[in-house]
């Protein structure tokens, strides 16, 4: 078997058993992107670095080869999303505005990647600062493995395509609104967004600080449990992150789900769900029944208003964070002769349309006048919906949901409606809103093939439950084995 | 027609925490340029501010100090706009949940006190610097004061005179230094301060229209500033003109204030809680920690200084304007006990020679033991008064004892009679006129006969025993 089909707990023991080297992964990653990558798109060119990623995979074998302990991921080669700062490697958020930015520091996450032995080998395609659900607001988008035509989801798009393409063993993304999870159900791949504050988010090129998460996508639910039990844990570095013990998720993850109460919210399977993603989450749920958990059927009554309710506080907290890309310290500058002309000229000119959009949103529901009728309002009705997760929690220990109302959609279809591409989302978002655990695993496939993701969500800090479902679930079916074939590209190639 | 002016004052202080407010870079002042700085400060992407503990705790303090109620959760928020100084393209200010509000600051105007309200005291970060270099086409920009912890103190509109908010700065800059929260220098920006002024005729109760004046950099032109602006707005009242709602500069230069172009004070900060940080709770028990650790204000210094040491009203307000100046009073007064003589001698002598060399109380080489012994000195008859002022430029020059000066130069007092006596008379003999005048009735001339004694002692005669034998002698012949 080539080796850049394993998952990372598979690759790490092999590497720890000295089974194979960290070499020969990292090579036949290499190989694989080489072959696969020019008609995905998954990685942007500025995450392309082979020779130092060798001498890293080098320096672990040569730890092994020491009787050193490597780390749990020890020569895993893992990608990350191009918001993630990388000490002297471009990060650029998708973005003009900020090229060529080198982030002088490791994030956290990052820096625990590191130590814990992984190869930090590619930088995966986004949309444009984490905004957008389809990876089309940046160039080159990323085509989704399973059909060319479609987009792989976002903004994590570029990461959950090149998991599902074996182009990457796992890869890190970020989550806002869904930007891992919708990407991980479009690509057939397990996408984890863990509770708000267990990852510090140090390093991640913030899009809406009170929302953003850094999460792992990954082949199988084992490899979630792994990332986070690496990434995840307090750090003084951020003040949100929070002090609370990080488990090895990885204990205790076959446990039997008998009497795990799960509930079902009538307001998420409504108008507008694609009847096959339905279908198959439907069935899920069956699974789950089968595999001992106890349906409980539960009301989240303000999920109607989670979209709007997200699309005023993000694009809030972005109009702020975005506001230091003028031009005067790194990044791209346009050099009007005036500084109100600089500034102007450079944001106009170095972001792109949906940037602009939700600055522009942020900038007004902030503005006096405006800021009690929108922002006050929306932070009230982002209460209202946690509550109603806490009301929810007392009845069940886990909620379950599809991902995404529809399986992933064509390349261009949602473009010219930034509405319906919004959407797209309706199922995450609250996830974010209330800052609890979520993950969507596949659950299936649509005629067309295209792959069926379905959500689970925890209550706060309770990975573990959540886990331990979706390990239960998936262990009972098949559906994370199937790849995409990629005939598509050995056919035009 | 009579009018009563309104002031209320902000004043910026930077906190000495040794650290910035939300990251790890010094806070020194005068270092070349952006050599204080990290990826925090300096607003990179991906990066997150912590929280200062100590600045905090100076907040709290200063807080504690002004009378405030500290508040047991504030929070902060982003205060957004553009500007190169600006890294992040927002302060983290705190804007309707402030860590500390409704204080009080008694001030002394004319003999009595008068309390000024606080409205409230914030924390925020403070902004780079930008470099204009002459004859360049372009500017710089330095980072290191970017992120040094500011408080901001904001009064209520108490005050009816340049006077008044030229008292309460100065009771509040006393206030700062007591508590050694702030090095409170204006011109190192470590102390700024914007007012907001209008006019009302005398017995209205609404406040008129008003303005805020800037760019005063030191209490003088807060003076200045106010009593011009204050004038202004008369004269365009009295010409039947109206005051326009703007923000005005004062150029020290035309002594003027000078209308901001209304472009650049055409901000909407939009304001929003910071979500990077978490609310600031705070601990009753910390808070009352600090509470019980508080030094004595200067107010209570002041009435203190008058009852123990029985010093007039004026003597213990200057005394105690100063905490370095009041702690030198007091060591002298310790030694020395007669505490009118330490205090004209620190009030007049110390201040003046402080004052010529620009320097303030803490870098004052002369220790106010030192003083003291040159005060027994005088009392011992070793010099005289005249001779001590000399004595006491010497040490503040040499650094060296009083005593020591005293024996290189051979300026003990003469004391001893019959040598005084020897020049008693030869000065009689040389001034026959003089002497003539003063049996005549002129009394005045006794002191003409003195000074030329000490002219012909180089100052060092005693002057007691000089005016007995002078007066004995003279009424002998």
């Amino acid at each position: 078997m080539e080796l850049y089909r394993l998952t990372a707990h598979e690759l790490a023991r092999m590497i720890r058993g000295k089974e194979v080297s960290a070499r020969d992964a990292i090579e036949s990653l290499l190989k694989r992107k080489e072959n696969v990558d020019s008609k995905i798109d998954a990685y942007r060119e500025e995450g392309v670095g082979s020779k130092s990623v060798l001498v890293d995979a080098d320096n672990v074998d040569a730890a092994i080869r020491r009787g050193e302990d490597p780390g749990p991921l020890a020569g895993v080669p893992i990608a990350r999303k191009a918001n993630l700062c990388v000490k002297g490697k471009l990060t650029t958020c998708g973005s003009t505005i900020l090229f060529p930015f080198r982030p002088p520091y490791d994030g956290t996450a990052i820096e625990r990647l590191k130590e814990a032995g992984a190869i930090l080998y590619g930088c995966t395609q986004m949309d444009e600062f984490a905004m957008g659900s389809s990876t089309e607001n940046c160039g080159p988008c990323t085509k989704n493995p399973w059909d060319q035509s479609r987009v792989p989801g976002g903004s994590s798009g570029g990461s959950a395509a090149a998991v599902a393409a074996d182009e990457a063993i796992a890869a890190l993304g970020t989550d806002t609104g869904g930007s891992v999870r919708q990407p991980a159900a479009f690509c057939g791949v397990v996408g984890l967004k863990p509770t708000y504050g267990r990852v510090s988010r140090y390093g991640l090129i913030a899009f809406a600080s009170s929302l953003d998460q850094i999460g792992p996508l990954t082949k199988d639910v084992e490899d979630a449990a792994l990332l986070l039990s690496v990434i995840g844990g307090h750090d003084p570095r951020d003040s949100t992150s929070l002090d609370i013990d990080l488990p090895d998720f990885r204990e205790g993850l076959d446990e039997p789900i008998t009497g795990l109460r799960i509930g079902v919210p009538k307001e998420y399977f409504v108008e507008g769900l694609d009847g096959e993603v339905k279908g198959a989450v439907r069935k899920a749920i069956d699974e789950l029944v089968a595999l001992g958990a106890e349906v409980v059927d539960i009301s989240l009554p303000h999920t109607e208003y989670a979209v709007a309710t997200y699309y005023i506080i993000a694009p809030a907290e972005a109009s702020s964070n975005l506001a230091r890309y003028d031009g005067v310290q790194y990044g791209q500058r346009r050099d009007s002769g005036a500084l109100l002309g600089m500034y102007e000229e450079t944001r106009q000119d170095y972001f792109g349309d949906e940037v602009k959009r939700r600055i522009i949103l942020g900038t007004y529901v902030l503005s006096s006048g405006y800021y009690d009728a929108y922002y006050l309002k929306a932070q009230k009705v982002r209460t209202l919906i946690k509550n109603d997760f806490d009301e929810a929690f007392k009845v069940c220990d886990v909620i379950v949901t599809p991902t995404s109302p529809t399986p992933a959609f064509k390349i261009g279809e949602k473009m010219e409606d930034p509405l319906q591409m919004y959407l797209s989302d309706i199922f995450t978002i609250s996830a974010n809103l209330a800052g609890i655990p979520a993950i969507s695993i596949p659950c299936g496939f649509s005629g067309a093939g295209l792959p069926i993701g379905f959500q689970i969500m925890g209550r706060p800090l309770d990975e573990r439950t959540v886990l331990q479902a979706a390990y239960a679930y998936e262990k009972s079916t098949t559906w994370n084995e199937r790849r995409p074939d990629l005939k598509w590209i050995t056919k035009s190639s | 027609m009579d009018y009563e002016v309104v002031i209320g004052l902000e004043v910026h202080v930077h906190l000495k925490t040794v650290s910035k407010i939300f990251c790890g870079c010094s806070t020194k002042f005068g270092a070349p340029p952006n050599t204080q700085v990290c990826p925090v400060c300096l607003g990179f992407p991906g990066v997150l501010p912590v929280p200062n503990r100590l600045a905090v705790e100076l907040a709290v303090k200063t807080g504690l100090m002004l009378g405030c109620e500290i508040a047991e959760k504030s929070k902060f928020d982003r205060k957004n706009y553009f500007y190169p100084d600006l890294p992040k393209a927002y302060q983290i200010s705190q804007y309707d949940m402030p860590i500390a509000k409704n204080g009080r600051v008694g001030i002394a105007v004319e003999g009595s006190t008068k309390v000024i309200g606080i409205t409230r005291a914030h924390l925020e970060e403070d902004a780079g610097k930008l470099v204009h270099y002459e004859g360049a086409n372009e500017s710089g920009v330095d980072y290191n004061r970017c992120g040094v912890p500011l408080l901001e103190i904001v009064s209520e509109p108490d005050m009816r005179s340049a006077e008044e908010a030229f008292a309460y700065l100065k009771t509040l800059k006393a206030i700062l230094e007591y508590l050694e929260v702030s090095d409170c220098n204006m011109e190192e920006g470590s102390l700024r301060c914007d007012a907001n002024i209008s006019i009302r005729r005398k017995g209205e109760t609404s406040f008129g229209v008003k303005t805020e004046v800037k760019n005063m950099n030191s209490f003088k032109a807060v003076r200045k500033a106010l009593t011009y602006e204050a004038g202004r707005q008369v004269k365009v009242l009295e010409g039947g003109g109206e005051i326009v709602q703007e923000t005005r500069l004062w150029n020290p230069d035309l002594e003027k204030t000078i209308p901001m172009r209304s472009k650049e004070e055409a901000h909407d900060y939009r304001y929003f809680p910071e979500p990077d940080l978490a609310p600031l709770v705070l601990d009753r028990e910390w808070v009352e920690e600090i509470r019980a650790s508080l030094p004595e204000s200067p107010r209570d210094r002041t009435e203190r200084f008058l009852a123990e040491y029985g010093l007039p009203e004026y003597d213990a307000s200057v005394l105690t304007a100063e905490r370095g100046l009041a702690d030198f009073f007091e060591e002298c007064a310790r030694i020395h006990t007669d505490a009118k003589a330490v205090s004209n001698w620190v009030m007049g002598d110390l201040l003046r020679e402080l004052n010529e060399r620009g320097l303030d109380i803490g870098a004052c080489s002369l220790k106010p033991g030192a003083l003291a012994e040159l005060l027994k000195l005088i009392d011992e008859g070793t010099i005289s008064t005249k001779i001590a002022k000399e004595v006491f430029v010497e040490m503040f020059e040499s650094w060296k004892a009083a005593p020591e000066i005293i024996r290189e130069k051979g300026l003990v007092q003469i004391s001893d009679e019959s040598e005084l006596e020897k020049i008693v008379d030869k000065v009689i003999s040389e001034n026959e006129k003089t002497v003539g005048d003063y049996r005549s009735g002129k009394g005045k001339a006794l002191s003409f006969l003195v000074g030329q004694v000490m002219r012909h002692t180089r100052g060092k005669a005693n002057p007691k025993i000089v005016n007995k034998l002078l007066s004995k002698k003279l009424k002998q012949e």
